[in-house]
């Protein structure tokens, strides 16, 4: 932060201006639950059309974060631009407008039980759009296509409980990406998945973000997952990042927090290297 | 120790200065107040939800198939154990009232006093114990498995308002169909009734229905259709109330659906009580 207030100036004029490389900005984020301080001042910028990955333990407020994104919380503090636009202030019509812009593929799908798959997948432009039915299956089914779904038998019939995890993940980023998102956020998208799942997951995630071309935003702690898919990480911890830059950056990374869950993780022996630019 | 307390005699308590009244009285509204505003706050969210889900009612865009989603699974679903006790409900009813009436051989006031008995009190309710057992505890489930399962967050980030899509139908959907199954619990009850009453006591059909003709009226039915509004709203509300808020797992669900299960029925009962009385204030033949 600084003191010069001309430099105050240029620095926020740089951020509420849309940002070719940055889609995401975020500046002093605050979040406290009754007497729980779970963000202490967020910083973090989101590189456009990349997969930028939030790493972070349990309980460092990562599910919080993503939801702050979202607009699904209001931070105590702080500012979030998304191109450049502070959504902080926005009232619950203008969020509505903004959420457009984003697709949420959630820990567990969070499909709806008492919808089939082409309904869950369609929700979006049912309720947002007036489109005829041929257009929506369309829509419906090349993506079920793109997302590998499309040769289970059956599929468009099924419910939710009737699908394996894998399956569910890919309806519900299916579902996040009807509506052609610009921005993708993925809620833990490996957790509960046995270790072939996890590397179909990740896949997925990677090929969505190449094929759409989207700005993929991933909450993870899967360490392998993270330096497989991961263009930017950044380490969340006592409500701050801690650690921010390319995969290969953090990867070198010499904050013991950082250290200790790499090498927890296994991914490279005990070393030391230079420190990550905060 | 101090000299002040070697020089205190040992049979004497040592001197407490009581506290000041200021401190007293906030002691005692502590003690008043902190339940009061557990109360005052949980009656507020009640409030704050049901003026919500009112608002929405009338704000697109309207989804015409959820409302009636719940109408049937409020009402269709709810018509055999519907069926079911208001057959023993209106049985039983006859069974105490003849043996109450046998005393003064007045017998042949049965099917008045059946009659009476169903219309303001025992339907709507039983009525509203069943509902609340069977749909209220499901719309608890539901919403409280959605809630954990993340789906209400799912609603919200496709810009679907979660209180318009979920509360807003259950509620309507419950006070539109509570009246309509008190009546159905009605003409079961004394369908019972009159079985019992006939065919089990021997009571004379004429005087059966001369007596229930004589004695009860439309406004009766009125009263106990006003009930059975008001309990809908209570008892869909409580339940709504209940699983929208969860926080926690699994078990959370089977604990917020016992609460939404107690509030309902405990509302139901204690506006009844109100109910009854603002009744008897503003129609005093009601009685």
């Amino acid at each position: 932060m600084t003191n010069d207030p001309n430099q105050a100036d240029t620095a926020t004029a740089a951020l509420t201006a849309r940002d070719e490389r940055w889609q995401l900005r975020i500046r002093g984020l605050h979040k406290s639950f009754g007497g729980h301080h779970v963000l202490r001042g967020v910083d973090l910028d989101l590189e456009r059309g990349k997969t930028n990955i939030i790493i972070g333990g349990s309980g460092q407020g990562k599910s919080v974060l993503m939801k702050h994104l979202m607009g699904l919380l209001k931070p105590d503090s702080g500012h979030i631009w998304v191109d450049g636009q502070d959504i902080v202030p926005l009232g619950d019509v203008e969020m509505s407008h903004l959420r457009r812009k984003f697709g949420m593929v959630f820990q567990y799908a969070a499909l709806f039980d008492s919808m089939n798959v082409v309904e869950n997948i369609a929700f979006p432009l049912l309720e947002r759009y007036k489109m005829s039915r041929d257009e929506i299956m369309e829509r419906v089914r090349d993506l079920l296509g793109r997302l590998d779904l499309a040769g289970v038998s059956g599929i468009e019939q099924k419910f939710p409980a009737e699908l394996s995890g894998g399956q569910r993940k890919r309806v519900g980023l299916a579902r996040a990406l009807i509506d052609r998102p610009q921005i993708l956020l993925y809620d833990e998208p490996t957790t509960g998945l046995d270790p072939v799942a996890t590397k179909n997951v990740d896949e997925m995630i990677r090929r969505t973000a190449d094929d759409f071309g989207v700005t993929s935003v991933v909450i993870s702690h899967d360490m392998a997952s993270t330096f497989r898919i991961g263009d930017r990480v950044a380490m969340l911890h006592a409500g701050q990042i801690i650690a921010n830059g390319t995969a290969a950056e953090v990867l070198k990374s010499t904050r013991p927090e950082l250290r200790e869950f790499i090498e927890i993780s296994g991914l490279v022996p005990s070393s030391k290297g230079p420190e990550v630019r905060t | 120790m101090t000299a002040a307390s070697q020089s205190a005699s040992p049979n004497q308590a040592p001197a407490v200065e009581p506290p000041p009244l200021r401190a007293r009285l906030t002691a005692i509204g502590d003690v008043i107040g902190a339940p009061l505003k557990v109360v005052l706050g949980y009656l507020g969210d009640h409030a704050t939800m049901l003026g919500q889900a009112a608002a929405w009612l009338f704000r697109p865009p309207f989804r015409l198939k959820l409302f009636l989603e719940q109408m049937e699974f409020v009402g269709v679903g709810s018509l055999p154990i519907i069926v079911l006790v208001g057959f023993f409900s209106g049985a039983v009813a006859a069974q105490q009232a003849i043996a109450a009436l046998e005393i003064f051989g007045q017998e042949r006031f049965v099917g008045a006093t059946v009659g009476l008995s169903l219309a303001q009190e025992l339907a709507p309710v039983f009525t509203a114990l069943m509902i609340t057992a069977r749909a209220g505890s499901g719309m608890a489930t539901e919403l409280g498995s959605m809630r954990i399962t993340e789906q209400i967050d799912a609603l919200t980030t496709f810009a679907v308002n979660p209180v318009q899509y979920l509360v807003t139908p259950r509620i309507v959907a419950t006070v539109l169909m509570m009246p309509i199954m008190t009546m159905v619990f009605n003409i079961v009850g004394l369908f019972g009734a009159y079985l019992y009453s006939i065919y089990l006591k021997d009571i004379d059909l004429g005087q059966f229905i001369e007596m229930y003709e004589y004695w009860t009226d439309p406004k009766d039915y009125i009263i106990g259709g006003v009930k059975a509004i008001v309990f809908g709203g209570a008892l869909a509300l409580a339940a709504c109330y209940q699983g929208f808020n969860i926080r926690g797992g699994a078990k959370e669900v089977g604990l917020a659906t016992t609460r939404a299960v107690v509030a309902g029925s405990v509302s139901v009962l204690v506006l009844d009580y109100f109910l009854i009385d603002a009744f008897h204030i503003l129609w005093p033949a009601a009685k």
